[in-house]
């Protein structure tokens, strides 16, 4: 099977790489200690899944607010997310 | 609950999983890598980063595409879901009303989107629909009425169109969740003489939730990414005024061939689809929680 219509570059294909590798990370931790449904600041109870969401998702629109929004270099909204994805998990 | 020890029944989801990764997965991994290239053709591409996203997010015919959108389906579940709920309690519960009733409602829901949008077409034209030749007799307008010559004509007749098509799936997921509650509330309510509002508020609307919350994400959703009929019957006209999003995106992808920008738009209309879905889950979710404690 040829994948050439997939038209796949080596950025899309680490990007997808690491979400698989984080999704592989939830799983394992999962099975390590499993997840107790909460309610942080989000103010909804959330499981550590819907928390890993809300930051992957959080993380899209962070980028796309720095690219629709500033001209600086999108590598600075890396950091941003990282930390977003960090507090939604810890504290949302 | 118990617990079960053995989960291999999860293996059972397995086919459906295997679809939904060719159905959906790989054409969106696929988009993703649309959205960083410049596609000339098959084999002959240059990877260009996040320019198509920086065009795309700065592009103001997209800003008003999505203003008209998110009007729309504001619109649409506003008049659609009170609608809806409505005609679910008026319709008969015995008898052979309910068949009558239930097969009605459904027509609409048989017909194919475009020959809907062509139906409209047809019922409004001012020389020899239906609709467009009486209002026109009645000579109220100032401007005869013609879906192609106003945009507040255009509008409408598309929202007219869509109450018409999809109110029914709203009534009739509202009648199910309404034959699904007991008698034995009802008996209880006219013990404690309560009014039919009362009724409604406190046994009806709750027992709802389930289907209500179906019927918002499905009709959100629907109306959000709506095409074939209002390019059946618009084509998006008069002007951009009835351009909604994936009418604009089937433009720059199909029409100009722009796969780059469209699949850059289609990730950013993903997102926004996304998070909207996921808000209106958790809300319809979490609400009326409270009330049991």
């Amino acid at each position: 099977m040829s994948l050439d219509w997939m038209a796949w570059t080596l950025p899309t294909a680490l990007f997808f790489l690491i979400i698989l590798l984080m999704i592989c990370g939830m799983l394992v931790w999962e099975l390590v200690s499993p997840t107790v449904e909460r309610k942080g600041f989000l103010g909804f109870p959330t499981t550590r899944g819907t928390r890993f969401f809300i930051g992957l998702l959080g993380t899209g629109y962070i980028h796309l607010a720095w690219l629709g929004l500033t001209d600086l270099s999108l590598w600075m909204a890396l950091p941003i997310s990282a930390v977003w994805i960090f507090v939604a998990m810890r504290w949302g | 609950m118990e617990k079960w020890e053995n989960n291999k029944a999860w293996f059972l989801v397995l086919p459906v999983f295997l679809i939904v990764a060719f159905s959906a997965i790989i054409p969106l991994m696929t988009v993703v890598n649309y959205s960083v290239q410049d596609i000339f053709g098959p084999g002959n591409a240059v990877f260009v980063g996040t320019e198509w996203f920086e065009e795309v997010l700065r592009d103001t015919r997209l800003h008003d595409a999505l203003g008209r959108q998110f009007l729309f389906s504001g619109l649409v579940l506003l008049i659609e879901i009170p609608l809806g709920i409505l005609v679910a309690l008026a319709m008969p519960k015995r008898g052979w009303g309910v068949s009558a009733s239930l097969i009605t409602l459904a027509l609409p829901l048989l017909i194919p989107w475009n020959v809907i949008g062509t139906i409209w077409i047809i019922f409004t034209r001012p020389d020899i629909g239906l609709f467009g030749v009486a209002v026109n007799g009645l000579d109220l307008l100032s401007v005869p009425f013609d879906h192609t010559a106003r945009p507040i004509y255009a509008w409408i007749t598309l929202m007219a169109m869509e109450v018409w098509h999809w109110t029914p799936l709203v009534a009739l997921l509202c009648y199910a969740g309404l034959r699904a509650i007991p008698e034995a509330y009802y008996q209880a309510a006219k013990i404690d003489g309560a009014s039919a509002l009362a009724v409604f508020r406190y046994i009806q609307l709750p027992k709802m939730r389930g289907v209500l919350t179906i019927a918002v994400l499905l009709r959100f959703m629907d109306s959000f990414l709506i095409y074939a009929e209002p390019f059946a019957l618009t084509g998006g006209g008069p002007g951009n005024t009835t351009t909604f999003l994936s009418i604009y995106l089937v433009k720059i992808a199909v029409g100009q061939f722009d796969l780059g920008p469209a699949a850059a738009f289609s990730l950013i209309y993903f997102l926004i689809v996304l998070l909207l879905s996921f808000i209106f889950y958790q809300v319809l979710l979490n609400v009326g929680k409270g009330e049991k404690r």
